[in-house]
C-alpha cells in the first residue's frame, strides 16, 4: 500500500526526523490559510497522488505568497495525473536548498536483509545516477538482529556531508528511518531529497513510504491511511471481494486461480493473437461467492468481448467454481461468450454442474484459450 | 533418491486440527507420507483421525516421534512463530504453506534458521512432492508420476499445469518443489538446481519463474557454471503490465526491471531451453533427453 507524501512526512516526524512544516489542503481556501499560517512567504504546492513524475505533470508549483498558493491549488486540485484525480495538495514553505541527498531503505531479496542506500546526488534524477554512475550510490546491508548501528549510520552519513555536525544529524535521520521502517511495516522508506539548507540545517523535504500489504492486518492505524480514491474502482471492488485484479486494455476477460497460472493464461491469450482485458486471481481458497464477484467485475468492463475461465483445481474445487458460474449467470445474464477450462480437484462434479446448466467445459488450456480468443476477435 | 523428501521423511504437521491442516493431512496420509505427529497447542494428547498423535509443542512431537520434517498450515499471524518453534526443536526441513507473512518478519527468521542449519521451503508455497514416495504440502498427488524430471517453481497452480503436461505425456518427476512467490524465501532456484544436479535419479530440470526480482537471472548464471543436466525454463508474465513501481529504491537495488523478456533472455544466454507456453515443456524436454 502506497502512502501519500504528507502521510509519510507525518510518520517521519513521529519518529523524530526533522521535517519542515507543511499541511494538507483539500480546497483553495485551506491552501491560502495554510500559506498564511506559514508566514505568507514563498511556499510550494504539491499534488498528493500515487504517481511519480508529479512535477513534470504540473502538479508541483512554487508560490510567492498566500494568494498565489491559492491560485496554484485551484489549478492542481481536480487535475488528473496518470489517470488519478488530485484531491489534496501539500502546502509547505519553499526551502532554501544548498544540497540534495538521497536516503532509502528496502528489503533486498538477494542478501535477504534491509539495505540502506545513500547518495550525495539526490533529487529527481536518482535512478539515472544509479544507472550511469553506480559508484555514487553507497549501500549497506543491515543485520536485522542488531539494527542500523551508530557507526554504520555515521559511515554512510559521511558520504553525504563533510561537516561533522551535518553528518551526525544525517546519521541520526538514518537510524530513525530504520526504526520507522520496521515499526510501520514498510517495504520501502525513502527520503528524497534529504536537504541541507543554506543555514546548515538538515531536513527531510520529501518522503515516500510503501507498506507491505501483509502488515496491514496487525497495524490498523496504518491500514486506516489507505486512500481508496487512488485506486481504480474495479480494483477496490476486487480487493473487498478478496480477489486480485488488475485492469488491462484487451478484450478477453480472464478468471484464473493462482497468480502464476493467471499470468501464463494472459501470455497464452497474446500467443494466440488476443489481448487480455485483465489479470484476475480468485486465490487459493474455494468459494463460489468469489467466482460471482469475479464475474461481476469482469462483466462491468465494456471492452470485454469474451470471458475465459482457466481453473486448475488444487485447493480450489471444480464444483465450487462451477456453482459460482451458475449462480452468477442466473443473477446477471452474460452478454458475451464464456469459455471454461476446468480440471483438477472435483473436476467431474464441476463439469456435471456446468453441463446441467447448459455450459460446456474443456480440459485443455491451449484449446480453451484459442476458443476464447476466436470468440473475442469475432465479436 | 529424489531431493529433500522421500521415504525417510517423518512429518509433523503444525496446525493439524485447523481447516486446511486437517484436510491436507488426510491427503498426505492417503498419498503415503509418513505423518508421525501433529501440533496444536491445547490439544496435546488427542489422536487426529484416531491415528496421528497430537502434541502441544513441536519439541514434544520431535522427542516422542523422531519427526524430522515439519509442514506449517497455521494462520499468517502465528506462522513466523511456528517457523521459529520448528527450528528451535531441531527440525531441519520446514515447509511453510501459509501465505501473508510480512517480509520484515522473514528478515528475522531466516538468519535464525541459517544458524541452526535448518532449510525452509516457502513461505507462501504449495510444498513439495517426490512422486510415489512422499508429499509434503498441497500439490495434488494424482497429477504427478514417478520419474526422472526435477521441477522447481515459484508458482502454485502453474506448477500443476506443467506437471500435468509432463505426466499425461509419460514424463515422470523425481521431485517437484514449489519454492513460493514471496520476496524472501528460504529455498531458492539455485538451492534446488544444485540438489537436482547432485541427485543421481534426476536427468533434467524444469524451472518455472515469473516476473519480479532477479532470482531467475542468478539461477541462469548458476546453470551456466554448475549444471550439466538439461534445464528447461518458463517465465510467466510476458504480458503483465509494468508493475506498480516501488519508488526509486527497487530499481536502484536490482539494477533491473525484472521483466519476463529480460529473464527469458538471461535463461537463453545460459543455454536453458525457454518455453513460450506451458505446452512446450514436453517437446523441449524430449529433444534434450
Amino acid at each position: 500500500m502506497n502512502l501519500h507524501e504528507y502521510q509519510a512526512r507525518d510518520i517521519l516526524r513521529r519518529y523524530g526526523i526533522p521535517v519542515p512544516p507543511g499541511e494538507v489542503a483539500t480546497t483553495t481556501d485551506e491552501a491560502r490559510a495554510i500559506a498564511a499560517r506559514l508566514g505568507g512567504g514563498p511556499v510550494v504546492v504539491k499534488a498528493q497522488v500515487h504517481a511519480g513524475g508529479r512535477g513534470k505533470a504540473g502538479g508541483v508549483k512554487l508560490a510567492a505568497n498566500a494568494d498565489e498558493a491559492a491560485a496554484h491549488a485551484a489549478k492542481i486540485l481536480g487535475m488528473t495525473i496518470k489517470g488519478l484525480t488530485v484531491r489534496r495538495v501539500l502546502v509547505a514553505p519553499a526551502a532554501d536548498i544548498a544540497t540534495e541527498s538521497y536516503v532509502g531503505i528496502i528489503v533486498d531479496r538477494t542478501s535477504q536483509r534491509p539495505v540502506v542506500m545513500v547518495s550525495a546526488a539526490g533529487g529527481i534524477d536518482i535512478e539515472e545516477v544509479a544507472a550511469r554512475t553506480p559508484e555514487k550510490i553507497h549501500r549497506l546491508a543491515v543485520d536485522p538482529r542488531y539494527g542500523l548501528l551508530a557507526h554504520q549510520a555515521l559511515g554512510l552519513a559521511l558520504k553525504l556531508y563533510r561537516d561533522i555536525a551535518q553528518a551526525r544529524t544525517a546519521a541520526d535521520v538514518m537510524q530513525r528511518l530504520y526504526t520507522a521502517f520496521y515499526a510501520v511495516g514498510a517495504s520501502l522508506a525513502e527520503i528524497n531529497p534529504l536537504v541541507a539548507t543554506r543555514d546548515g540545517a538538515v531536513a527531510a523535504l520529501d518522503a515516500k513510504i510503501v507498506i507491505d500489504d501483509n502488515e496491514l492486518e496487525r497495524r490498523p492505524d496504518i491500514a486506516a491511511l489507505r486512500d481508496p480514491s487512488g485506486d481504480a474502482p474495479s480494483e477496490v471492488a476486487a480487493r473487498e471481494a478478496g480477489l486480485t485484479f488488475i485492469k488491462l486494455d484487451g478484450t478477453v476477460g480472464c478468471c484464473v486461480n493462482g497468480a502464476g497460472l493467471a499470468m501464463a493464461t494472459m501470455d497464452l491469450v497474446k500467443y494466440y493473437g488476443g489481448a487480455p482485458a485483465n489479470f484476475l486471481d480468485i486465490g487459493g481458497s474455494s468459494n463460489p461467492q468469489k467466482v460471482v464477484s469475479a464475474l461481476r467485475i469482469i462483466t462491468a468492463d465494456p471492452s470485454v468481448r469474451a470471458i475465459l475461465f482457466n481453473i486448475f483445481g488444487g485447493i480450489t474445487r471444480g464444483d465450487d467454481v462451477a456453482n459460482g458460474i451458475v449462480q452468477a449467470t442466473r443473477a446477471f445474464p452474460l452478454k458475451v461468450p464464456l469459455v471454461i477450462r476446468l480440471t483438477g480437484t472435483n473436476e467431474e462434479l464441476g463439469v456435471q454442474i456446468l453441463t446441467q446448466a447448459g455450459f460446456s467445459a474443456l480440459t485443455d488450456m491451449d484449446e480453451a484459450v484459442k476458443q476464447a480468443v476466436a470468440r473475442a476477435n469475432a465479436a | 533418491m529424489s531431493v529433500f523428501v522421500d521415504q525417510q521423511t517423518r512429518l509433523v504437521v503444525q496446525g493439524i486440527t485447523g481447516r486446511d491442516g486437517s484436510f491436507h493431512t488426510r491427503q498426505m496420509i492417503g498419498y503415503g507420507t509418513k505423518v508421525v505427529a501433529g501440533v496444536t497447542p491445547g490439544k496435546g494428547g488427542q489422536l487426529f483421525d484416531g491415528v496421528v498423535p497430537v502434541f502441544d509443542t513441536v519439541a514434544d512431537a520431535v522427542r516422542e516421534t523422531r519427526a524430522n520434517t515439519s509442514v506449517i498450515y497455521v494462520p499468517a499471524a502465528v506462522a513466523v512463530s511456528a517457523i521459529f518453534e520448528a527450528a528451535d526443536s531441531g527440525i531441519l526441513l520446514i515447509v511453510c504453506i501459509t501465505e501473508g507473512i510480512p517480509v520484515l518478519d522473514m528478515t528475522r527468521v531466516l538468519p535464525y534458521l541459517h544458524e541452526r542449519g535448518a532449510r525452509l521451503i516457502g513461505p507462501n508455497c504449495p510444498g513439495l512432492i517426490s512422486p510415489g514416495k512422499s508429499k509434503v504440502g498441497i500439490i495434488p498427488g494424482n497429477i504427478c508420476l514417478p520419474g526422472r524430471v526435477g521441477v522447481v517453481s515459484r508458482s502454485g497452480t502453474l506448477t500443476y499445469e506443467i506437471v500435468h503436461q509432463l505426466s499425461t505425456q509419460g514424463l515422470g518427476q523425481s521431485t517437484c518443489v514449489g519454492i513460493g512467490g514471496d520476496p524472501l524465501i528460504g529455498t531458492n532456484f539455485i538451492h534446488c538446481l544444485s540438489a537436482f544436479q547432485a541427485d543421481p535419479e534426476t536427468d533434467a530440470v524444469v524451472m518455472i519463474g515469473e516476473i519480479g526480482g532477479t532470482d531467475e537471472q542468478q539461477a541462469a548464471d548458476f546453470v551456466k557454471q554448475a549444471v550439466t543436466k538439461p534445464v528447461i525454463g518458463f517465465i510467466a508474465g510476458q504480458t503483465a503490465p509494468p508493475g506498480r513501481r516501488m519508488g526509486h529504491a527497487g530499481a536502484i537495488i536490482s539494477g533491473s526491471s525484472g521483466t519476463a523478456a529480460e529473464k527469458m533472455a538471461a535463461l537463453a544466454r545460459a543455454g536453458i531451453a525457454v518455453m513460450k507456453r506451458p505446452a512446450d515443456v514436453v517437446p523441449l524436454l524430449k529433444d534434450r533427453l
